[in-house]
């Protein structure tokens, strides 16, 4: 067994770290939309992507059998969880490597911490993971006096600006090009004054910064895409191979992997191979592929160590509607079809887990009733190009109609003064729960077209409604409704009947 | 054929004239239209919001409206409320605990189709022109709603039947799969992000030199006609319904109060 078993968590431990959203959506939402700048660089970068993504998703005949193979593998990782991590355990430990069980953001940040306190070091290069952004890590270690270094030319983009990232897969997808070349001519030591935008040149100056930290780090940090209960193998897809000179080059690696990252064979791996790059970067096979199982003598690093991160998983996965969340493989293809990401960008989202995906998986992890994420289930139009996207088939709609359930049900009750919408709703249960009720309701439709008034439009709504009237006309309501038209028309015993409904049809 | 018509609660108090076009329709063909007086909504407002509880009589409504032998088939010009009826009702009874609703509302769903899918798939219309003499001298572009497309698979079904009315000129609609941002209440809680998603629809619109954007969505089209006209643009919205029932003899009884280009109501 490894050496700091934490024991199995108590159900549920909700999530903690980067999760929380600061501020309500539709208040973020409103700045970010401000930023024009952001919106035109997400809308030309979203719009790349998803037809990249289309067009090679097209060329699989089998595409849609292959969503289902992913979304039946994953379901059956959920189902069977604690025997595959056992399995993963046992099968990782026999090959020399150490497991570390963390139960939330603070005990992962304080195993690691410990790791590489333990080497002497004070510096580590990391590997783009998404599990050390969620637990706040870069800034934990930074507090104990270890420098942490990302190497992924987007993370270190986003860190050099000291901003956060936006995006899952490309996490400077709000800045462009100019943007960069300021930061890199105002952060990086001995950068090149003439430092041009060409995305060549860029790329270039990057490598030169990070060449030497490759070089001389002893620790590396990373995430991982795929954990192989099977065999103990951990898996990291990249496309730049700067990933690949930390899980090589160093002496220590350790990895923070949340625990739903699990696959239960090597062969699974085929589906989720074909399915992540296509979805993710619209390419056919991404260029770099790591795996490596424990500690190989004399190759590669020889103290390798594994964070099982849970941080409000088990939470998520106790949630039997919600747990299809947990199936998530991180392509980030739902926030490039989302119509609300596309013009709000990640950080309106506020968790590190932004789009579609971030709406349900935030609130699972932290649970509904967490300070303002109860906001994130409702930034969502119900589109379904989310659904439509995702290559694990997580009907993310329906998870978010269910979250939105739980977030009403939490408060039922609870608070004294029902909200406007409360009432709305109330009032339109009435309405709508009978026929004879809305024909009563709409008796009242001529006083709408007596407050459209001679422009035949209403401009302006009070209260919950004033949004849409912010910058949507109301048309005039008709004088009758169809159900007052059709008792006349259709009076029992009258002559009209089929074929003759259309003598009526003079307004 | 004896065909319900559920004309939803929008239709019915907002656009009566997109339910009296389906009438006309239908009585074209030669079916039977009864109209369920007990209906009243699908409850989706309430089940997208998160009230399950208060959706629960609701939904009940309409399962007791709907749920008899007097039919052979039900029908609604709304693609999302369609969707709702096929794909929430039994969640809704579920989630309440009530077994038996969930069971009649399995019964209702299978009977209920979308106007295009009913008019395609079952009644076989394959021309508007010839088999409902529908005559409509305008252009126009399609918006094809979220439900529709994504819900309930229907496809180029409505942009079929209305690109073979006579007279009509169609033109295409850049980014058309995109959500127009009415999405219920969601056009009230995150009012900013959908005038912004409206804000794009209606630039698209108006690219297109369209005199009317027709939908299957009345509530859709409530919503982009309302940035429309907000804009003060003179592009109208139209149901496809109502473009279909448009003859040669009968063009300005359908049209009621939209306006066209030109401002004729």
């Amino acid at each position: 067994m490894s050496n700091t078993f934490l024991g199995m968590p108590s159900l549920p431990v909700f999530g903690s770290g980067n999760l929380n959203a600061t501020e309500p959506f539709p208040k973020a939402a409103r700045r970010e939309l401000a930023n024009t700048q952001l919106r035109a660089n997400l809308g030309h970068a979203t719009a790349t992507i998803r037809d990249k993504r289309l067009k090679v998703v097209a060329e699989l005949p089998d595409w849609e059998d292959m969503r289902d193979s992913g979304s039946a593998i994953k379901d059956a990782t959920m189902a069977n969880l604690p025997a595959l991590l056992e399995q993963f355990e046992a099968n990782f430990t026999v090959r020399g490597g150490v497991i570390h069980w963390a139960r939330d953001a603070q005990e992962a940040n304080e195993i690691v911490t410990a790791l590489i306190q333990a080497t002497g070091e004070s510096e580590v290069v990391k590997v783009k993971s998404m599990a050390t952004q969620e637990i706040g890590l870069n800034e934990y270690l930074q507090e104990q006096g270890i420098a942490a270094y990302e190497t992924d030319l987007a993370e270190l983009i986003v860190q050099l600006d000291h901003d956060k990232p936006s995006h899952i897969l490309v996490p400077a997808i709000h800045k462009n090009r100019s943007q960069i070349r300021e930061i890199f001519l105002r952060e990086m030591v001995d950068v090149d004054p003439g430092l041009s935008d060409d995305p060549a040149r860029l790329a270039e100056a990057a490598r030169k910064h990070l060449r030497k930290k490759f070089l001389s780090a002893k620790v590396a940090v990373s995430g991982a895409n795929f954990g192989l209960a099977e065999t103990g193998t951990l898996t990291v897809v990249e496309s730049e191979g700067n990933g690949r000179m930390c899980l090589t080059l160093p002496e220590t690696l350790i990895t923070v992997m949340g625990i739903e990252k699990l696959l239960p064979s090597f062969t699974d791996l085929e589906v989720f191979m074909q399915l992540l790059p296509r979805s993710s970067t619209g390419e056919r096979m991404n260029p770099y592929t790591s795996l490596w199982t424990g500690v190989t003598p004399g190759d590669g690093p020889q103290n390798v160590h594994l964070v099982m991160l849970d941080n409000g998983r088990t939470a998520a996965l106790a949630d039997k509607m919600g747990r299809t969340a947990l199936n998530c493989i991180r392509c980030s293809a739902c926030m490039n079809v989302c119509p609300v990401y596309e013009r709000t960008g990640g950080h309106a989202y506020g968790s590190t887990y932004p789009g579609p995906i971030g709406a349900i998986l935030s609130p699972l992890m932290t649970g509904i009733t967490s300070e303002e994420n109860n906001s994130l289930p409702y930034a969502s139009s119900l589109c379904g190009a989310c659904y439509d996207a995702c290559p694990v088939k997580i009907n993310i709609p329906e998870v978010l109609v269910h979250l939105r359930g739980e977030d009403v049900d939490s408060t039922r009750g609870k608070v004294k003064v029902p909200t406007q919408m409360d009432l709305m709703m109330k009032g339109a249960q009435w309405a709508f729960s009978s026929g004879s009720h809305l024909n009563l309701l709409e008796k009242g439709l001529p006083l709408g077209k007596l407050v459209a008034g001679r422009n035949k439009v209403i401009k302006k709504l009070p209260g919950i409604a004033a949004g849409w009237t912010q910058s949507r006309d109301i048309p005039a309501p008709p004088s009758q409704s169809f159900r007052q038209w059709w008792a006349k028309e259709h009076k029992p015993g009258s002559a009209v009947g089929p074929g003759t409904t259309t003598e009526g049809e003079q307004a | 054929m004896k065909i319900a018509l559920f004309a939803t609660c929008i239709v019915d108090a907002m656009y009566p004239r997109t339910a009296r076009a389906t009438v006309t329709i239908l009585e074209r063909l030669g079916h039977e239209v009864i109209f369920p007086a007990g209906q009243a909504c699908c409850g989706q407002m309430h089940v997208n919001s998160g009230y399950f509880k208060e959706a629960l009589p609701v939904v009940a409504n309409h399962v007791a409206a709907f749920d008899t032998d007097d039919y052979d088939v039900a029908v609604a010009p709304s693609g999302s409320c369609v969707a709702s009826v096929k794909h929430q009702h039994e969640l809704v009874a579920r989630r309440c605990g009530d077994a038996a609703l969930e069971a009649r509302a399995a019964v209702v769903g299978a009977k209920t189709y979308e106007l295009s899918q009913l008019l395609t798939d079952v009644l076989g219309v394959t021309n508007a022109a010839e088999q409902l003499g529908s005559y409509f001298p305008h252009k126009v572009t399609y918006h094809p709603s979220c439900h529709g497309m994504r819900l309930l698979k229907l496809g180029d079904r409505q942009l079929n039947l209305l690109s073979s009315v006579a007279g009509i000129e169609m033109v295409e609609l850049p980014e058309a799969e995109q959500c127009c941002g009415f999405g219920g209440t969601f056009s009230m809680k995150n009012a900013d992000v959908s005038s912004a998603m409206n804000a794009d629809k209606a630039a698209n619109i108006c690219g297109t030199g369209a005199e009317l954007c027709s939908g299957g969505d009345a509530s859709c089209l409530l919503h982009i006609g309302g940035g429309l006209s907000r804009q003060g643009s003179h592009v109208g919205t139209l149901h496809f319904a109502e473009i279909l029932a448009c003859t040669l003899d009968r063009p300005a009884t359908v049209l009621g109060e939209v306006q066209l280009a030109g401002g004729k109501r």
